[in-house]
């Protein structure tokens, strides 16, 4: 069985591609300027929003660029936040450094999980990942661990106020924290993507055994991929974690696996900057279903996935490609 | 010895729960190549159906096989209507269209049934088998093997049957061979939607009738298929035992884990199993070409 | 820490100058959300996934409203305008949605919101933003605690009380007595569990031989109960919601096993629990109750009953009238429904939590002589409940109402 991952992937972005500067330049500066004109609450919405595309963002690097299925990466976002949570209430940590530490504490706990994770592939790794993700609710309200994560009950976690000496809310200063991250995070994933790592991530995608075979080490290119994979998610359950202001064991069910995977693929498998439309797509959506029926919104919602499926095949990154190819090809 | 005994016979009766709807996990596999998350919701809507038909005054094996009827042909029909059009979209998005379907039968079971849960009929005799296990379970212990018996005929011995694998293992050349690739899968989903409903309708009267009933069961049904091994439809039935009984001796022998750990338990015993046997204890190894 | 406290304290004052300038310009003194012909309230309920079997409780408040909007005119002259949005059980999305009617829906209060994780998710956010939450739907005891948060208030009785009730039940009338308990493996188990103990105190250890705990993801609680059995416990408290109550009676029963079987308050219907398992295997099944079952035949021919049932029959028609959620809906309603009248045109969000906590009602849907009553210090609207026993048929009372204090 190969790996189910099919992805089309711009052959420029393969040999090198420039950042496109043009675009990334207006990304920021509309994204500088949201949060001084929408109120409070939209800019939460939007650095909620930002955090998904983060979490999204890993979980793509590990399917979309190296072809590793996982429907357990609210584990590794539960793993991120309470990482970030117990720092600052047991231990009076700055918030700030306890976004770092998620990841780090993430990416150790990814990286053993996909030593074993290599004897799995397709919809094998997919169950495995999604027995995990059923597993960290479970054990994080267990009574061994009660103590340290509060259980059942769930762990507050205080933000401290905006520094001194900036005009800004509470709201917007947590906006441009999360913005920064976004950016340094794309950053990041986009020179991955280019490297010769990246490339050897996307030859085992496409044939592992041919990429075996040409000399790349795949059992340690997977289980780092996890890594970085659980890096991304971790950060951005830190962040969740502070911008939420409380993590418990409901916040990090299976179904935030379910929705991280479904931004993943409405996003864009294989599209870096997919991925925050993804993210928009996971919290606005179920938003919008509310909006049409209460009672049915879980139906309504099944009906627009179905119908932005049929729309997008690819996801949204895939549809603009082709509508671009489509609109140069008119002149 | 007595608490023992009846741990391992009540793990036997939570196997065949697993082990029934793992048969319909398979079943789809070899049509289509891949899990369907919806299963269990389909599985539990099916179910209603059967439940609203008796509510009307149906005699129950009426009900029993109109039910299987009309699973078939929805199963049929979601192949033909919803996922014929995305045939050529990735697998991944494939996955989201499964997770949109299981959202619509939730949804709309609990609109049309509310949530309260509701009292399902079981077609054997009541009581128990000398305070042990429930009769409803022996029964469906059997039926459960009638099930296995059959559908390993129908792969074994029928044309179709041996059609339909290789469609869903190698389309091209099934093609060649003249085989309609695209109704052996409206066939795969039909199937596994009637197996499903006979599942459905088996595990109801245990654990009762709700729009949530296959949360769980559907997540032990995937575990036994793919612990026994994905393709073979025996193994998953034994996987589906296996799961079940582990499970549960675990939970009472092992002190620190206790029920609260259970489900963590179980899921130890997938990924052991699949470090060791990637293809399931009963699956066939398969090779890799580049 | 220290410049914090200073600044509440600074803003507090502040605030305290606003309240009592304000008197001067109007006779009517409306919070956010309040105008001559309309109230705003908020609300978050599991409509979708996993819970949403409690929606059922969002939609018989609204359908409540809707009844006092169209035939009384709202309250006071103002329409109650009822926004209940779905946070599917999960406490970012809670935080998401209460922020939503707080900040850009400006309600006046938000009323009701259901779960423990999710509504201590934004508890921190209300008591900061000053915005009463009023009548939590979940039996934790932290939402009664008006020294460190006074824009809280829980209503039903807490889980705890209720487990300490029966622990007194059972010192009080089983000899020897030797507790299993089932529990589900969340705040709700827990707290149960912890109530029991807290009144068994040094005992506990000897007395409760078992206690198994299932999730809500397990298909069946049959290996659970088998090792109850065998713990040799004479005693079965069964603290789980509907499915896995029945599922335990049903077993208990099967296994030809026959101890004092106390069920909790949340299970205990004859329509959605004790029918399922069997009327017969439910027999001498033992609870506690605060409200009138209104699946219990005995009751349909009460007055409280037919009011009810003409309620739902006209405002909530595609209402499941077997589920208890409704009634409980329908009694928080008309909590709520008072609060506001006592508040009579004084719709500040002080004036509400003060009403709130000044409570002194009695609702015919309740069971004679439990109260709702609350004081300036004492949060916890309903606290008293009575003993009754199922024969098989409908409910006994088992003696008077009785309650922790």
């Amino acid at each position: 069985m190969t790996t189910d991952v099919e992805t089309r992937v711009d052959p420029r972005l393969i040999s090198g591609a420039k950042i496109p500067f043009k675009w990334v330049g207006l990304f920021i500066i509309l994204g500088a300027i949201i949060p001084f004109v929408v109120e409070g609450y939209t800019a939460f919405q939007a650095t909620l929003i930002m955090i998904y595309a983060i979490a999204i963002l890993g979980l793509n690097l590990l399917t979309g660029f190296n072809g590793q299925f996982s429907l357990g990466h609210s584990a590794f976002y539960a793993v991120g936040a309470y990482t970030a949570a117990i720092l600052v209430y047991h231990l009076d940590f700055p918030v700030y450094v306890t976004i770092p530490l998620g990841g780090v504490v993430c990416f150790v706990a990814g990286f053993l999980f996909g030593l074993p994770a290599l004897r799995l592939e397709g919809l094998y790794l997919a169950l495995a990942t999604f027995a995990l993700a059923v597993a960290v609710p479970q054990i994080l309200k267990s009574s061994h661990l009660e103590g340290l994560t509060g259980g059942v009950q769930g762990l507050d976690v205080f933000r401290p106020p905006v520094p001194e000496g900036l005009p800004l809310t509470m709201d917007q200063w947590w906006y441009l924290i999360a913005f920064g991250v976004l950016l340094i995070m794309l950053w990041l994933a986009w020179n991955l993507v280019n490297s010769r790592s990246g490339r050897a991530m996307m030859a085992i995608r496409d044939n592992p055994i041919a990429a075996g075979s040409m000399g790349i080490n795949t059992s340690l290119y997977k289980s780092l991929t996890f890594g970085v994979s659980a890096f991304y998610t971790g950060i951005a359950g830190a962040m969740a974690a502070i911008v939420i202001e409380f993590v418990a064991p409901d916040s990090f069910t299976f179904q935030l696996s379910i929705l991280l995977f479904i931004g993943l693929v409405v996003g864009g498998t294989g599209s870096i900057w997919g991925a925050i439309f993804g993210g928009f797509f996971i919290l606005m959506v179920p938003n919008v279903a509310e909006e049409i029926s209460t009672g049915l919104s879980y139906a309504v919602f099944g009906v627009i996935l179905i119908l932005v499926i049929y729309v997008m095949p690819t996801g949204f990154a895939g549809l603009v490609k082709m509508l671009g190819v489509r609109i140069k090809k008119m002149f | 010895m007595d608490l023992f005994l009846q741990q391992v016979l009540t793990g036997l009766a939570n196997g065949a729960i697993y082990a029934c709807l793992a048969l319909a996990v398979v079943m789809i596999y070899q049509a289509i190549d891949h899990f369907n998350f919806a299963q269990g919701e389909m599985a539990m809507f099916s179910t209603y159906i059967c439940w609203s038909m008796i509510a009307a005054g149906v005699p129950y094996w009426l009900a029993f096989f109109l039910t299987i009827g009309i699973s078939f042909l929805g199963g049929v029909a979601i192949e033909r209507i919803i996922f014929k059009p995305i045939h050529k979209a990735p697998i991944l998005s494939h996955i989201v269209v499964f997770i949109g379907l299981l959202a619509i039968f939730n949804s709309l079971a609990g609109a049309i049934w509310d949530h309260t849960i509701k009292t399902f009929p079981s077609p054997f005799p009541g009581g128990s088998f000398h305070g042990l296990i429930g009769m409803h379970e022996v029964g469906m212990f059997f039926v459960t093997l009638i099930l296995l018996l059959a559908i390993f005929c129908f792969f074994r011995f029928t044309r179709i049957g041996m059609a339909m694998q290789a469609a869903a293992a190698n389309p091209e050349s099934a093609r060649l061979v003249g085989i309609r690739v695209g109704w052996m899968l409206a066939l795969g989903w039909g199937l596994a939607a009637g197996i499903g409903a006979v599942a459905g309708m088996m595990i109801a009267p245990i654990v009762f009738l709700d729009p949530n009933m296959m949360l769980g069961i559907l997540l032990y049904g995937f575990a036994a298929a793919v612990v026994g091994g994905i393709s073979s439809p025996a193994g998953a039935v034994a996987g589906g035992f296996l799961v079940g009984i582990i499970e549960n001796l675990a939970g009472t022998y092992i002190p620190s884990i206790g029920s609260e750990l259970k489900l963590t338990v179980a899921l130890i015993l997938i990924v052991t199993v699949l470090l060791f046997k990637p293809n399931g204890l009963f699956g066939k190894t398969i090779v890799t070409r580049v | 820490m220290n410049t914090g406290r200073k600044l509440t304290v600074a803003l507090a004052a502040i605030a305290a100058m606003g309240v009592a300038a304000s008197p001067a310009f109007a006779d009517n003194m409306y919070g956010p959300g309040v105008t001559d012909t309309s109230i705003k309230i908020g609300n978050t309920m599991p409509y979708s996934g996993p819970a949403a079997a409690y929606g059922a409780i969002g939609k018989s408040i609204s359908a409540y409203f809707d009844k006092i909007n169209k035939e009384n005119g709202g309250i006071n002259g103002r329409k109650i305008e009822f926004i209940s949005l779905d946070d599917g059980y999960s406490p970012p999305k809670t935080k998401e949605q209460t922020r939503k009617l707080v900040e850009q829906d400006k309600v006046l209060i938000v009323f009701q919101g259901l779960g423990t994780p999710t509504q201590s998710a934004v508890h921190a956010y209300m008591n900061h933003k000053k915005v009463p939450q009023l009548f939590v739907a979940t039996g934790a005891t932290k939402w009664g605690d008006p020294k460190n948060f006074p824009w809280t208030m829980g209503w039903q009785p807490s889980y705890q009380t209720e487990g300490q009730l029966f622990a007194t039940y059972v010192l009080e009338n089983v000899k020897d007595a030797k507790i299993g308990i089932l529990y589900q493996n969340d705040d709700y188990g827990k707290d149960y569990v912890k109530g029991m103990k807290d009144v068994l105190g040094d005992k506990a250890d000897k007395m409760i031989v078992a206690e198994e705990s299932y999730e809500v993801t397990d298909p069946t609680i049959n290996s659970q109960v088998i090792k109850l059995k065998d713990s040799g416990a004479n005693v079965f408290f069964n603290v789980a919601t509907p499915k896995f109550a029945a599922q335990a009676i049903k077993k208990v029963r099967e296994l030809n096993w026959d101890p004092v079987f106390l069920n909790n308050s949340v299970s205990n219907s004859v329509g959605s629990v004790y029918k399922p398992a069997g009327l017969e295997n439910s027999k001498g099944v033992i609870s506690l109750q605060y409200y009138q079952d209104i699946t219990d035949p005995a009751i349909f021919d009460t007055e409280p009953y037919k009011k009810w049932k003409a309620f739902m029959t006209e405002y909530y028609p595609d209402g499941d009238q077997s589920s208890s959620f409704t009634a409980y809906g329908y009694l928080v309603a008309q909590t709520m429904e008072q609060v506001l009248k006592q508040a009579g045109d004084n719709l500040t969000r002080e004036n509400v939590m003060k009403e709130a906590a000044n409570l002194d009602l009695k609702l015919d849907l309740m069971l004679p002589g439990v109260d709702i009553k609350t004081s300036p210090t004492d949060f916890f609207p309903i606290e008293s409940m009575m003993p009754i026993q199922f024969d098989g048929e409908k409910f006994v009372s088992l003696g008077k109402v009785v309650s922790v204090n």
